[in-house]
Order: structure tokens, then C-alpha cells, then sequence
């Protein structure tokens, strides 16, 4: 067993890590949340096609039909750089419909979803939609009046400027003429929407461990940086100790595939994301509170993947469910086990 | 990103597996908590099945006479121990968890032999005597004094905390040879003889209401100073070495069995009603997504200290040990909060497993460090900020 990282998974990361820093740095994030709100509905074809042209959506597709052969664990450490960046746009779906949707692949078009009525990101700026609410998955493709308009959603004001939304009160009928039908295991899709999801989480949790420290160190208050009170340093300790846990689970759960590991991971990775970005909005004091400094927008971000595909609450039923499930039988042993014998507490 | 386990592995957790079907059924019944004479023999005659059948000291290195395994061979002996319902390291603890590696990497080849095989063995049961009354958190702080006499020091002092002390028959005692020096810099380590004059043992009463620890006084002990471990005033470093030991794998088999406590809980709520109380089905969901992180990440240290470029000692680096205890203690609190919920009025019926076992879970945010000082580590040392006055 050897759960860390290889040096191609490394080496994967650093490369998804460089790419990011070129195609899209904090200017051009900067740029779509200060600028207009309308320009910033489009994640912009070219940035798309760059990472269509990087292998972020292929990246799973056998070699033979242009992909890279990688499996879940790659993907996960990719999307977890992606969240890290607040690389905007509909990602995970895009990913998913690789093989599914033509042009997909190649970062040609661009993909959102969604699993039931509510709210949907990127739906305008989008190409195609993935529906994940049956058996069976259905995109809804341009041509005919199948397009993303087929859905008859209604704009709203996104709290993320990055991320607009639109609220879907219906779906289309499953069998409809305006649907067509995916060969796609669609609860597969969906718990692996789900994992990528939980990745981008994850990558924003650890990058605001990152900036509250980085803030911590170097704002002066009572002549010494602030990170150097006790109360700063444990609010610090805290968030890292969240990421870590978020980390682990959301790596394992890549390796295993396992649904409840990936509702645990997306649960996990939901929360740090959350509260990190609360808690460092807390050690900035009243920069965090600015339009012009990033925190917020980890937080509006991480509010909006936290409701899609399995929310807070859904996770936490879920994983109530697989205690009654799972789980070895009750042997007399068990009831010694937990007694008071057993606490081998050393001071 | 691998979690499969190889060959040597699987056949290793098989092996152990079946050693376990045949001698578990052969053991007396636990003994009650309160009887520490029935403890203590209990305790040993489990090490010494564990040494007979090669399972001893697994995590030592091989010179020490220690089965040499790897970081991850001794996880699974954490894990199927625990999920066979076997004994608990009980008063072994200190021996195989503390002193033992210590005099392992640090003792002479007299003093590891003199000390090692009887630890092995189950023969000799060794206590801890590192904090005192004015010396918690900050043990450094010490105040029992050594004094070189000839070949002896004289030991005159208290100390507090120490586990299993009444049936210890040695002492890994920090003290201070140097009065002047400053802080970390006087101080030794000792092994003390618990039957030396000098030595008074009284019992503490946890809130639990049992006897888990106990205060020790010194009243001018005489320890031979060929029972000190490394030199004179280089005892910080020494226990140092120990104390990265206890925040390694030592909790990994409570994992396993606060995962199981976690599936009795839904059951038994669902078998008195409260499963219908979304609020707590939430928490006990949560709870499930918590402890299934630790144990991943206890398989994630396991897996760093393995290829560390110094493995070999079944350590793992003591800051990746402080992210563990943080979450794990407070979880546990959790656990035995939310069994309170499922029991209800029951809760507060002292007879009760999970009563006793919520008790007992208060002093996990404190012993083996506290969760502050967890905090103002993983601030410094992991996160690189400034260090707090």
C-alpha cells in the first residue's frame, strides 16, 4: 500500500498547476468579476479550448479514441488545481460528457448539467446540457430547438460574478422528441460529478489555508504579525486540520470509486471549503470584507458547488443509511471492546 | 494513489487473522477495572501470547528484537486486533509505545538488553513520570531534581499523570540534572525502579470514577546512573524521540472500534425511535463521514512514514500525528455526545458502556498534549507562522 502521490500523479498536478498560472491567472479572474457581469456569462471559448487541448476533459477517454487512459485519482488532483485557481465554468460536466457529447473531448463544446430542477451554472454560455435525473443520462443538444433552451430557465443575479446562473423549474418529459438519450450509466455520472466537484472544493480549502497564512504572517497589528496571537494561529490550525481530512477522503474515494467514500468526500470537502474561506475572510478583518480581495469569491463559489449534486443534507442522510447497511454484526467481543478497559489514554 | 494491499500484506493480515480465531477463544475473562492486580496479570499474559506467537514488539526494529514489520503490517495488527475483539496493549502501553522504542534508539546494548526482552516478554510493566503539578503543557518546566551522588543520582520530587503506576515495575522518568541551565537544556532521562524506597504511589480519581492515573512522590530515590538513557542533560532530545511515538499509529485500532460504536449507535436509534430525529440521523451521518477520513488518513501517515528516507522506527512525523489527534479526540467527544442523544434519559446512568465511555472520552482533547498545544504546532511547525509568546 502506498497512498501518496507518484511521481507522474505529481508531475500531472504541477503541469495542471503551470498551465493554469498561463491561461488563466488571477488577472483574468480579477478581470471577469470586475468587469461587467453580462461578458462575464461566457467562460470564453479560448480558455476552453486550451484546456480541451491540455487533456482536462479527455483526460479519462482510452488513448484510442484521443484520450489519455488516466483514471479517477488523475481527474481528481486536476479539478483540484481547477478549484484551487477558481477556474470558472461548467468543468465537471464537460469532463463527463467526453465521449458522450461530440466536441466535448476536445474542449469544442461546452457542457453544463444538472440532476433535477433548481439552479444551473453556465447555462447560457453552454452548448449542451447533461441531464442525470433517471436511469439513464440525456444531454440536451443544440439543433432542432433541443438546445440548453429547451429547458425554458430564467436568468438570476449569481452571488458569484464568475458564475452565472439560471433557476430550471421543469425538466423535459425523460422520453420527449426533445431529449436524446445517452449510453451512459447516469448514477455513475452522477457520483462522479459529484467526486469532481468535492476536488474543486478541496483545491479552494487548501488555497485559503494558503492565504490566511500568507496573510497571517505579514499584517502587523501591536507590533508583531498577527499571526503570531495564539487566537489567529489556532483559527489557522483549524482550517488546515478541515483540508487535510477533505484531502484524504477526497483522494481515497478517487481510488476506491466507493459511494459512500464519495459522499463522505464531497461532505468532507463541502465544509472545508465553506468554513476555510469564512475563517480567512475572518483573518483578513475588514480587507476580507473588500470586492478586491479574492476571499469572497471562495466563498460564493464554494456556497454554489456545495449545492450541486449532493448537498450538505443529502450527504449526511446518505451516510446515516449506510450505518444501518453496512457494517460487521454485533459480536459479544464488541460490547468488551468499548469498555472501559480498552482506553489507553497516556499522559 | 494506491490502496491495495500487496502480497506480503495479505498474507501477513491472513496469518495474524487465524492466530486469532484459535487464541482469543482460549482467554480468561477481562478482568474488572477496577481490580489492578487481575489487570495487570491480564495485560501480561496477552503480551506473552502476542511474544510467543512472534507478534511482540512488531513495530520495533529488528535489533531491538522487534519483528521489524513495516508501518503498514503494524496498522493491520491495529486494525484485526481490534476487529477480533482482542485485549487492548492495557498496561503494556508505556513499555511498548514509549520507553521501549526509546531505550531502543537511544540505550546502550546493556541497557536494551537488560530492558528490551522483559518488555517484549510482558514480563515488566513500565509507567511514565513526565509531567507534574507545576509542569503540564509546558513540561519543560520540571522541578524534580536529580542530584549526582557517586554512582547514583538522588531523585527528589512529584509527578503527575502517570498511567498505571500502581502496577509499574519501572519508571521512564524525566528530571532535572541541571539546575542552572535553562529549561530544556538540564534535564535526563531515568529508568526508576518502582520498588526503590523513596517511591510513594497515590491514586487518582478520575472523573470517571476510576483509578486510570496516579501521582507519584520522590523522596530522595537513589537511581544508579547507569539507568540513565543518553547523557547527562540530554534528556529533552531523548523524549523527544518518545514523545513522536505517541502521536504515530497509537490510535489507529480506536478508529476501527469508534466506526463500529458508530453502527451500533444507528442501530439502536433505530430500534428506539430516535432514528426518526433528522437532526441526530445528520449528525450520526456526519459522523460517518468523519471517522472514515481519520482512518484514511491514518492509512495516508502509515503510508509517508513507510517511505520516509528514515522509516523503519513505525513512526510518522509527529506534526502529521497533532492534524490526526486534533480532529480524532474532538470527533470521539462527538461520537459519545451524539450516544448520549440515542440513549437518552439512559444517558445518565453511570452503568451504562457508552455513559462510561463519554466520560472517558473528555480526556482526550487533553492527554498526550492538548488540543491547544496541537494547534500552536501545527501553526508553527506546519504551517510556518510565527511562533506565539
Amino acid at each position: 500500500m502506498d497512498f501518496r502521490l507518484t511521481g507522474d500523479q505529481r508531475a500531472l498536478q504541477a503541469g495542471m498547476r503551470e498551465l493554469l498560472a498561463a491561461r488563466f491567472p488571477r488577472e483574468r479572474l480579477r478581470a471577469l468579476v470586475d468587469g461587467d457581469a453580462r461578458t462575464a456569462a461566457r467562460p470564453g471559448r479560448e480558455l476552453w479550448t486550451a484546456l480541451g487541448d491540455a487533456g482536462l476533459f479527455a483526460l479519462r477517454l482510452p488513448e484510442r479514441d484521443g484520450g489519455a487512459g488516466l483514471g479517477l485519482p488523475e481527474a481528481v488532483l486536476l479539478f483540484e488545481e481547477a478549484g484551487r485557481a477558481l477556474l470558472p465554468g461548467p468543468l465537471a460536466t464537460t469532463h463527463l460528457a467526453a465521449g458522450l457529447v461530440p466536441g466535448a473531448a476536445e474542449g469544442r463544446r461546452i457542457v453544463t448539467g444538472l440532476d433535477r430542477p433548481g439552479v444551473v451554472a453556465h447555462l447560457a454560455g453552454a452548448d449542451a446540457v447533461l441531464l442525470l435525473d433517471g436511469a439513464t443520462a440525456r444531454a440536451l443538444t443544440p439543433g432542432e430547438g433541443n438546445g440548453p433552451d429547451a429547458l425554458g430557465a430564467t436568468p438570476l443575479r449569481s452571488v458569484d460574478p464568475a458564475t452565472p446562473l439560471h433557476r430550471v423549474r421543469d425538466f423535459p418529459p425523460p422520453l420527449g422528441g426533445s431529449s436524446l438519450e445517452v449510453t451512459a450509466d447516469a448514477s455513475r455520472l452522477h457520483r462522479e460529478a459529484t467526486l469532481l466537484t468535492a476536488a474543486q472544493q478541496l483545491g479552494s480549502a487548501r488555497r485559503t489555508v494558503e492565504m490566511a497564512v500568507e496573510h497571517a504572517r505579514h499584517r502587523f497589528q501591536f507590533g508583531r504579525p498577527v499571526g503570531a496571537f495564539q487566537a489567529v494561529q489556532h483559527l489557522c490550525a483549524d482550517m488546515h486540520v478541515r483540508a487535510e481530512l477533505a484531502r484524504v477522503s477526497v483522494y481515497a474515494a478517487s481510488v476506491t470509486g466507493d459511494p459512500a467514500e464519495i459522499a463522505g468526500a464531497k461532505l468532507l470537502a463541502d465544509s472545508a471549503a465553506i468554513r476555510n474561506a469564512s475563517d480567512c475572510l475572518q483573518v483578513y478583518g475588514g480587507l476580507g470584507f473588500t470586492w478586491e480581495v479574492d476571499v469572497h469569491l471562495h466563498l460564493k463559489r464554494a456556497w454554489i458547488h456545495a449545492g450541486e449534486w449532493q448537498s450538505v443534507a443529502e450527504g449526511e442522510e446518505f451516510l446515516a443509511n449506510m450505518l444501518l447497511m453496512s457494517g460487521p454484526s454485533e459480536t459479544p467481543s464488541d460490547v468488551l471492546a468499548g469498555g472501559l478497559g480498552g482506553d489507553n489514554v497516556a499522559l | 494513489m494506491d490502496l491495495s494491499e500487496t502480497l506480503e500484506e495479505e498474507e501477513f493480515r491472513h496469518r495474524l487473522r487465524a492466530w486469532l480465531r484459535e487464541v482469543l477463544p482460549t482467554l480468561p475473562p477481562e478482568p474488572a477495572a477496577t481490580d489492578w492486580p487481575g489487570r495487570r496479570a491480564y495485560d501480561r499474559a496477552w503480551q506473552r501470547a502476542l511474544h510467543d506467537a512472534g507478534y511482540a514488539g512488531l513495530h520495533w526494529p529488528a535489533d531491538a528484537g522487534g519483528r521489524g514489520a513495516t508501518p503498514t503490517q503494524h496498522l493491520i495488527f491495529l486494525e484485526e486486533t481490534e476487529q477480533a475483539g482482542a485485549p487492548y496493549v492495557g498496561a503494556n502501553f508505556v513499555g511498548l509505545l514509549h520507553a521501549g522504542p526509546t531505550i531502543a534508539a537511544e540505550g546502550t546494548a546493556e541497557q536494551r538488553s537488560r530492558w528490551l526482552p522483559p518488555i517484549l516478554r510482558g514480563d515488566e510493566i513500565w509507567c511514565q513520570g513526565f509531567s507534574e503539578p507545576e509542569a503540564g503543557s509546558d513540561l519543560a518546566a520540571l522541578r524534580t531534581r536529580a542530584v549526582r551522588d557517586g554512582d547514583s543520582y538522588a531523585v527528589t520530587g512529584s509527578k503527575l499523570w502517570t498511567s498505571h503506576a500502581e502496577v509499574a515495575d519501572w519508571c521512564e522518568l524525566l528530571v532535572r540534572t541541571d539546575p542552572a541551565a535553562s529549561r530544556h537544556r538540564g534535564l535526563s532521562w531515568l529508568a526508576m525502579p518502582m520498588d526503590a524506597p523513596g517511591v510513594t504511589v497515590r491514586p487518582l480519581r478520575t472523573l470517571a470514577g476510576s483509578t486510570e492515573f496516579a501521582e507519584v512522590f520522590l523522596d530522595d530515590v537513589r537511581v544508579p546512573v547507569t539507568h540513565r538513557l543518553g547523557a547527562e542533560n540530554d534528556g529533552w532530545r531523548v523524549t523527544m524521540v518518545t514523545l513522536s511515538f505517541e502521536r504515530g499509529t497509537a490510535f489507529a485500532g480506536e478508529v476501527v472500534a469508534c466506526r463500529r460504536t458508530l453502527t451500533r449507535l444507528a442501530r439502536a436509534a433505530r430500534e428506539n425511535g430516535r432514528w426518526d430525529d433528522a437532526v441526530l440521523r445528520r449528525r450520526l451521518g456526519r459522523l460517518n463521514a468523519e471517522f472514515s477520513a481519520l482512518w484514511r488518513l491514518t492509512r495516508w501517515n502509515v503510508s509517508e512514514a513507510e517511505h520516509a528516507p528514515h522509516s523503519g522506527r513505525g513512526g510518522v512525523p509527529g506534526t502529521a500525528g497533532s492534524v490526526f489527534k486534533l480532529r480524532y479526540s474532538h470527533a470521539r467527544q462527538e461520537l459519545y455526545e451524539a450516544a448520549a442523544e440515542v440513549l437518552g434519559p439512559d444517558s445518565l446512568d453511570g452503568g451504562r458502556e457508552w455513559t462510561a465511555d463519554r466520560l472517558s472520552s473528555l480526556s482526550y482533547t487533553i492527554a498526550a498534549g492538548t488540543s491547544q498545544i496541537q494547534r500552536n504546532i501545527v501553526a508553527e511547525r506546519v504551517l510556518g507562522l510565527p511562533k506565539a509568546r
